[in-house]
């Protein structure tokens, strides 16, 4: 024990450890304090003693500390990220309920129904714990999701391995998959969608992007703020423990020597059954109308929740940090503060519900506790035991954080990424080479089927699910009256985006877009996780500039807005960063699920047309990836009017039900999206290539390997040709007729070039990831 | 064929299919009724489903927790007194920890959660919940579990296998582990059945399995709960 330490009353001689006060921050201005292990940079412990006119206490330290880092301040994001909230039409304000800044952007997609999505990483856990890192990762977002008023209806998944021969990525892969599928599952989620990509440049930092949806009634929507003098601030769910502690043990063991805590492990644990069940106890409070506001604990835990539902509402709360149920009794108030212990809400209530509100939280067997209440100080105060420990105003910790202009500089070696074209490429030329090389890819890690994933996540729970993968999105149905739905695509190339990021993050945008107008459905709003190397480099910084700046024009040009995401600095392996891998998903809406319309054949019979043009661009492509071990040029030229066009014409399309199948062409280009198109229901095409090279004046590596935009796989039935080919002239946008699907032949053939038998292309697309990671239970 | 027949969901803390069980129920022409674990009110009830889900995050094991909760012993002298009781997945865990049907499950054999659109052949169409089947009928059921191998000693599989207890066999693939490709089981009486399978996944053109015909058009699961109804209706 140190001489600067007051003791709580009768508490002398336990063992309890006792925090520093304001009084005696106040009078022993001179202390040193822990703040660089805590992540604090000078300027930024000096702009906190100004605030405050004091050295701030121990536990102000760690609520700043955990509330100006990066993750939660944006602090070098910020200044870009503001031009998704500046670059706004009216017409892309129209259905937006909630916008960027909330838990989850909402948007409202008719009869009274509102749906809230959003993306978020849990990259780092997940390397060094992947499976509780995975599986608090879906437990984060799904909160989320809660807090917005909202049941959470699907997840999808974004992620990003190394190699995959490498020898640490069954570890990952492992982990990775199984903590998705044990926590979602639990939950009681299907997962609909998502992507798994390998490439080296993930080996020592994989990505575990979430993706979470949830629908409302409009009345239902609830926010994170506390207003009300006099209302209560109640924290339910579980007990507040030691697990995903940062830097709090840092501070109180600099600070106290004997006796004082151990440091602890900073890697959370997740408890889905606990998370379930607060899901239904928050609906029910809901629907009771028994809360004011709500906020989830997830980074920063209290200190987050406290201080951001201040700051949104009439700005003071009192807290009494000794209330808090502990699962550790052991643990510090700096601890209790910055402790992330998964599946906690806190609630703003009014006086008059709370004995309501207590009753639905004790049906459900959460376990709760009133912690304070609403003030109209203007700060937020947090005593232990008596004492105040804080006294702060909230802004100052959860909004007016530190904002850094970061370096930029563009990349040294980009110019000469850029000058090493794919056209000087071999391209192969006879039906055996083009057969080869068609099979390579479908084979290949990225392209090959990830049944051995996705058969470990429940698609069918809730009983809502209209499409899922392999389809090019996720669709589900809202309302069962009606079969109002949504659809949902999320899609990033990071070889893209390393050769021109402005570039890449269009394409991510029009691909999305792309899959989810190929569902049926009218795109209607974008999340973003985005994926970057360290800010502290400026080339990172720039690919990040341009990244947001193209992405914010891109989503004004669509006329769809950015409701909300999430930004993931310092993905490196060793000093060097991943590629930009910005995951951007796109939400749309259909009016009836019914209409939904498949990645796959299914008729005999019908014509097979391909939508778009083709060019020749294979820079960054599958195809100069896997069968040249290739990236450099310049990425696909996007034209995203054209994208708009197209997918009104899906639209169209699909709501007269002129399609039978539609399947987007993006990595491996025509001849993968024939492949699965093909395998999606197991019946085969005939296809034939020379009238889309003459027309495009492209040979057939080109027609079958290219990665233009624009460009999806319809296939028509014979009745509806006509209908469907005065729809194209209608709206000019170019067509070719390139085959029609056999059911008698349930292969492959390319006409004059090369046939593939439907066992062929099983085996070898089934193949790639059993042989890596274990047996596919499979007939 | 819409007889109103009340049949009973019961909801515990973790339960993830009981609305879906419920749906399946509507679509079927019955009249869903929720129950609550902890009340000793079956409010009613004609038939009972234990729904699917993670009960109690399947801590000590899948089903144990649950029954013990107070409507199972409700439950319990309800099936006893010959009432219908369907268990699907983890309520099939449930019944077999309440002993109201014979075997116990573990962890699938090869360790990880499998969902997959499951054959299976319908080994006795004589039951309260598979009477509108015809025997050896083939069916296809989403399956969606972790622990879901089905085993028991060798003296009661013999058992059952001879007194026509085992109600479904997995088809083309054993996809758990289970003892004699055993999917789902009964009581002696018939009146209590459990599976490993999702009938109510399989109860709504559009949501259902794949078949032959058309994407997610499978509805084998319908008859189970229309079979429940009929026997109220014959009886």
């Amino acid at each position: 024990m140190t001489t600067e330490l007051t003791q709580a009353p009768g508490s002398a001689g336990s063992e309890r450890h006792i925090p520093d006060t304001v009084s005696n921050a106040a009078a022993t201005p001179d202390r040193e304090q822990p703040y660089g292990a805590l992540g604090l940079k000078e300027d930024e412990y000096l702009k906190i003693r100004e605030i405050l006119g004091r050295r701030p206490t121990s536990g102000e330290l760690a609520m700043y500390s955990v509330m100006w880092s990066e993750h939660c301040s944006y602090k070098s994001s910020k200044i870009y990220l503001r031009q998704f909230g500046e670059k706004v039409s009216p017409a892309m304000k129209k259905n937006l309920m909630v916008g960027m800044g909330e838990n989850a952007g909402v948007v409202d997609i008719g009869n009274g129904w509102a749906v809230t999505f959003k993306g978020e990483s849990h990259n780092h856990p997940s390397y060094i714990e992947p499976f509780q890192g995975a599986a608090t990762g879906v437990g984060g977002i799904v909160r989320d999701i809660i807090s917005m008023g909202a049941r959470p209806v699907a997840v999808m998944d974004q992620l990003r391995f190394g190699a995959i021969d490498a020898p640490d990525t069954q570890r990952v892969v492992d982990g990775v998959v199984s903590g998705i599928s044990f926590y979602a599952n639990c939950l009681g989620l299907p997962n609909i969608g998502g992507e798994t990509v390998f490439d080296a440049v993930y080996q020592g930092n994989p990505l575990v992007n979430v993706t979470s949806v949830g629908v409302l009634r409009h009345e239902d929507l609830h926010l994170a703020n506390a207003k009300g003098a006099g209302n209560k601030v109640v924290l339910f769910g579980a007990r507040t423990g030691g697990d995903g502690i940062g830097g709090a043990s840092i501070l109180a063991s600099d600070t106290f020597s004997a006796g004082g805590p151990t440091k602890r492990p900073s890697v959370q644990v997740g408890d889905p059954f606990a998370e379930k069940v607060l899901i239904e106890c928050c609906l029910e409070l809901f629907r009771d109308e028994l809360v004011e506001g709500i906020q989830d604990l997830g980074a920063a835990g209290i200190s987050c929740a406290t201080s951001e539902l201040a700051s949104n509402g009439d700005g003071g709360m009192f807290i009494e940090l000794e209330k808090v149920l502990l699962r550790d009794p052991t643990l510090t108030a700096e601890e209790i503060l910055m402790s992330e212990s998964q599946e906690r809400m806190m609630a703003v209530v009014r006086p008059d519900k709370l004995d309501a509100f207590l009753a639905v939280v004790a049906k459900w067997e959460v376990e709760t506790s009133v912690l304070g209440e609403v003030t109209d100080t203007g700060r937020l105060i947090i005593n232990w035991h008596g004492e105040e420990i804080v006294n702060v105003e909230p802004r100052t910790v959860a909004v007016d954080g530190p904002v850094y202009e970061r370096p930029v500089a563009y990349p040294s070696w980009l110019d000469e990424l850029q000058a090493d074209t794919a056209r000087s490429l071999d391209r192969p030329e006879t039906g055996d080479e083009l057969r080869e090389q068609f099979l390579a890819l479908l084979g290949s890690p990225n392209l090959a089927d990830k049944s051995w994933i996705t058969n470990q996540y429940d698609t069918y729970v809730l009983g809502n699910t209209a499409l899922s993968f392999p389809d090019d999105g996720g669709m589900i149905r809202v309302d069962e009256e009606s079969g109002l739905g949504f659809a949902i695509a999320t899609d990033a190339n990071g070889r893209y985006c390393q050769l021109d990021p402005a570039q890449g993050a269009r394409l991510a945008l029009a691909e999305a877009y792309r899959n989810v107008a190929a569902t049926g459905a009218t795109p209607v709003a974008v999340t973003d996780c985005l994926n970057f190397g360290s800010p502290e480099n400026p080339e990172v910084m720039w690919q990040f500039s341009k990244t947001v700046e193209a992405l914010s024009d891109a989503c004004l040009e669509m006329e769809i807005p950015v409701t909300g995401g999430n930004v993931s600095f310092y993905n490196q392996t060793g000093t060097a960063p991943i590629h930009p891998t910005p995951v951007i998903g796109v939400l749309g809406v259909i009016d009836d699920v019914a209409k939904r319309i498949p990645s796959g054949w299914q008729d005999e019979g019908d014509n097979i047309y391909l939508l778009g043009t083709t060019s020749l661009e294979l820079d960054g492509s599958a195809w100069a990836g896997t069968i040249h071990d290739h990236l450099g040029g310049r990425p696909p030229a996007v034209n995203l009017e054209a994208e708009r066009q197209l997918a009104g014409l899906l639209a169209a399309g699909g709501s007269e039900s002129l399609l039978g199948s539609a399947h987007d062409l993006s990595e491996g280009g025509l001849g993968q999206a024939l492949a699965e198109s093909v395998l999606r229901f197991g019946v085969g095409a005939r296809v034939w290539l020379d009238e889309v090279m003459e027309r495009d004046g492209v040979d057939a590596a080109t027609a079958l390997f290219s990665e233009s935009t624009g460009r999806v796989l319809v296939s028509v039935p014979r009745e509806d040709d006509v209908k469907f080919r005065g729809l194209c002239e209608g709206r000019g946008y170019p067509v070719a007729r390139i085959g029609v699907t056999d059911k008698q032949n349930p292969g492959l053939e390319v006409q004059d070039l090369f046939t593939v038998d439907l066992n062929e292309l099983q085996q070898t697309h089934r193949q790639t990831l059993p042989a890596r990671f274990g047996a596919l239970i499979a007939e | 064929m819409a007889t109103g027949m009340r049949i009973g969901v019961v909801t515990f803390p973790g339960s993830l299919d009981d609305r879906d069980a419920q749906r399946a129920v509507r679509l079927a022409g019955g009249e869903p009724v929720a129950l609550w674990h902890g009340s000793h009110d079956l409010d009613g009830v004609e038939a009972i489903i234990l729904p699917g889900g993670f009960s109690y995050g399947d801590y000590l094991r899948a089903g144990a927790i649950a029954s013990l909760s107070p409507i199972m012993s409700e439950v319990v002298d309800a099936a006893n007194k010959g009432m219908p009781v369907l268990g699907i997945c983890n309520g099939f865990q449930m019944l077999a920890e309440a002993r109201l049907i014979p075997g116990a499950h573990t962890r699938n054999a090869h360790q990880q959660f499998i969902r997959r659109d499951q054959r299976l052949r319908v080994e006795n169409a004589d039951t309260a919940w598979t009477n509108g089947f015809e025997q050896g009928q083939e069916i296809t059921i989403p399956l969606k579990n972790a622990d879901g191998r089905f085993i028991a000693d060798a003296e009661t599989v013999k058992r059952i296998e001879g007194q026509g207890q085992v109600a479904f066999r997995y088809l083309g693939v054993n996809p758990n582990g289970s003892f004699d490709d055993i999917a789902g089981v009964s009581n002696e009486r018939g009146n209590v059945v459990g599976l490993m399978p999702h009938p109510e996944h399989a109860t709504e053109p559009g949501f259902g399995p794949d078949t032959a015909l058309a994407m997610s058009s499978g509805v084998d699961g319908l008859t189970f709960f229309t079979s429940v109804i009929r026997k109220a209706l014959v009886a």
